[in-house]
């Protein structure tokens, strides 16, 4: 794939002896060949790694004004966005970024479900996607307790006394992560550390490792078949364009559009109607005034709903866990020959959709009070929702291995 | 190509507006009201900040306003500042905060005044409005003479009861299915009646609250009006942007069979 680059003097030349830029750019843009069949569903990659670099980004600017501690933390962040120039637009972008960070990280897991991009040989692949949806949860919730507005204490409150129904060591565990026998300075001085330190230099780390692994396997394409068999004459695939420039426009007309709706978001309705800025926080932390209904952010509550649809909160947790640790078992679970749902029967894709309709259920449900109505909805989407892991290896088996295109479908238009 | 992009761009807006829209529906009872405020009328913002100098400030807090940033924002003259708006004792740099001392309030009312800087933002403007529209007259509440339906056993006093008057509420009795299924007799708000007579009518109180609530609705965001007027360029400019991408993308695009 590499080509040898020469003929060239003065400094881009000195440069490359000493550091292989060009070499870099052979191999990784313009002599990496992606299938050209890439769809809508292909534009989410590149964009979350656009929101990890925005969140970088602004977050500098945050932690430059941001003062963490139970007495400094939420007049900080208020001081920061009325009376530092231009904080009142960097601090949104902030917070609502990481709504958007998880609106397309959503999406790209749900491409990985449609087109089978977790199955061999790309297992690696998902699971290092998989720990970087993890870290990206740690990273988001600490996020959004450092505020310390009344929901940022509440949630913290529920979220991390999950942690209390783990056998034995529960109540310990709890009072070492906050530091203190409830949520308070300590809490605040380490979520700090760790929100703008510790994890984003995991997920820094684990989204190299994700690239590695991508272009070791390259990418899989909406039909689900391997570019990489069908070579032409001079070793390239015959279904394959070089990622820049092909890619890396259509990708920046991607950013285009996101970079609109974001614009929209944060300049016209930052707070989305309560769903991306909850309304009691804006208020501070208030450990005796309790929120009318305590309910993490939109992209924890599917979990959230699981936890409270069942009575015993141990087993509540302990399925909540599962429900966010099942996706690791993706790969060896579909037991199909075909990657791509395109080519798969009726009941692999009716699975798949009430897959996702449950998962969609459950992050409404999440966000409402818990009324018995709603629990018994719960608990049927809940049933849903591990259903479709139990089953997919069986379904997937009987109706995943129908015949598959020889090459990709491509329309030029 | 195309009609695909803008067909995924509107269904992912009409998503997000979804969304806002199910965020958005609280429940309202009969007699809420919304409270139409316009934050871009800046006499009303104007009429606001003297209502809330004149009757809140003596026990509520901005702590996060600055007299100057106000004069700024609403357009108030620097000498008419100094003049009505800084209290004597005060710099125009200081954070609007209240005199009153914490432990007396809360000896007076049980709990000190809530800081009201972001109150627009935790409750919502048409909650304001109902609030101070919803005083009427009960003798069962001791401390105060009087209660409000939008937040029922408020410890706060009808301050504004020198304009306003005290309205009378008329309750009837109607039987709801109680948690066992059984009707129990619950006392349901009908409609207020004119009580004691204040130096406003009824409309003219409404646009007094109104005014109120649209100025705590800009303190709560004061950046609002500026945001929205920077967010129309950074619009159009990132639409131009993708017009621009696209066209490059299709140009080179050109080549893929």
């Amino acid at each position: 794939m590499s080509a040898v680059i020469e003929g060239k003097g003065g400094f881009r030349a000195w440069l490359n002896k000493r550091l292989p830029v060009d070499q870099f750019v052979a191999d990784q843009l313009t002599g990496y060949y992606a299938p050209k069949n890439f769809n809508i569903w292909y534009f989410f990659g590149s964009l979350a790694l656009l929101m990890f670099v925005m969140q970088i980004v602004t977050g500098i600017f945050v932690t430059m004004h941001f003062k963490p501690g139970d007495l400094t933390a939420w007049d900080s962040v208020q001081r920061m966005v009325r009376e530092v120039p231009y904080m009142w637009l960097i601090q949104p972008m902030h917070a609502v970024g990481a709504s958007f960070f998880f609106i397309v990280v959503y999406l790209h897991m749900a491409r990985a479900f449609l087109y089978g991009s977790y199955k061999s040989p790309r297992e690696v692949l998902w699971v290092i996607g998989m720990l970087i949806y993890f870290a990206l949860m740690a990273e988001a919730f600490m996020g959004y307790v450092l505020p310390f507005g009344n929901m940022s204490y509440w949630g913290a409150q529920v979220i991390i006394n999950i942690f209390g129904t783990i056998p034995g060591i529960g109540p310990d565990l709890v009072e070492w992560i906050r530091g203190d026998y409830g949520i308070g300075d300590a809490t605040l001085t380490r979520f700090f550390s760790l929100h703008v330190i510790a994890l984003p230099f995991v997920i820094a780390l684990l989204v190299a490792l994700h690239l590695v692994a991508l272009r070791q396997v390259g990418s899989n394409n909406p039909d689900g078949i391997e570019i990489k068999e069908k070579l032409g004459p001079d070793g390239k695939p015959l279904d394959g364009i070089p990622f820049h420039p092909y890619y890396t426009l259509k990708d920046i007309v991607g950013v285009g559009i996101f970079l609109t709706l974001f614009a929209i978001v944060v300049f016209f309705v930052p707070t989305f109607g309560g769903l991306f800025m909850e309304g009691p926080n804006f208020e501070p932390a208030n450990p005796v005034s309790t929120p009318e209904h305590i309910a993490p952010v939109w992209y924890f509550t599917p979990y959230y709903a699981i936890l409270r649809a069942i009575p015993n909160q141990r087993i509540g947790a302990l399925l909540m866990a599962l429900a966010v640790m099942a996706f690791l078992f993706l790969p060896w679970l579909d037991r199909a020959r075909n990657k791509s749902m395109r080519y798969r029967g009726l009941a692999s894709k009716l699975l798949l959709g009430m897959f996702f309709v449950s998962f969609l259920v459950l992050m409404w449900l999440g966000m409402k009070p818990a009324d018995p109505l709603y629990v018994i909805l719960a608990r049927i989407c809940t049933a849903l929702y591990f259903a479709f892991f139990i089953l997919l290896p069986f379904v997937s088996k009987a109706d995943g291995n129908g015949p598959v295109p020889e090459r990709v479908t491509y329309h030029a238009d | 190509m195309p009609t695909k992009f803008a067909s995924v761009a509107a269904a992912f807006a009409l998503l997000l507006g979804a969304g806002a829209v199910s965020a958005n529906e609280g429940e309202h009872a009969g007699w809420q009201r919304e409270a139409d405020n316009e934050i871009g009328n800046l006499p009303s913002l104007q009429r606001g900040a003297r209502n809330f100098l004149a009757y809140c400030s003596g026990c509520h807090s901005l702590r996060f306003m600055r007299y100057q940033r106000l004069a700024q924002d609403l357009k108030i003259p620097d000498d008419q500042r100094d003049q009505f708006l800084v209290p004597a004792g005060k710099k125009f740099t200081d954070y609007l905060v209240s005199s009153m001392p914490g432990k007396e309030a809360t000896d007076w009312f049980g709990k000190p005044p809530p800081d009201l800087s972001l109150v627009a933002r935790s409750r919502g403007s048409d909650w304001i409005f109902n609030f101070l529209t919803s005083f009427y007259a009960d003798p069962a509440s001791r401390q105060t003479g009087v209660n409000n339906l939008q937040l029922p056993g408020t410890a706060m006093p009808h301050v504004l009861a020198s304009v306003q008057g005290v309205q009378n509420a008329v309750w009837r009795n109607e039987e709801q299915p109680g948690p066992d299924g059984k009707p129990i007799a619950t006392r349901v708000f009908e409609k207020f009646e004119p009580g004691v007579v204040g130096s406003m009518t009824p409309g003219q109180y409404d646009e007094f609250v109104r005014d109120t609530v649209n100025f705590l609705q800009y303190v709560g965001d004061p950046t609002q009006l500026e945001r929205e007027g920077l967010g129309i360029w950074v619009v159009l400019f990132l639409l131009m942007f993708t017009g621009i991408s696209y066209m490059l993308k299709k140009e080179y695009w050109k080549d893929v069979r």
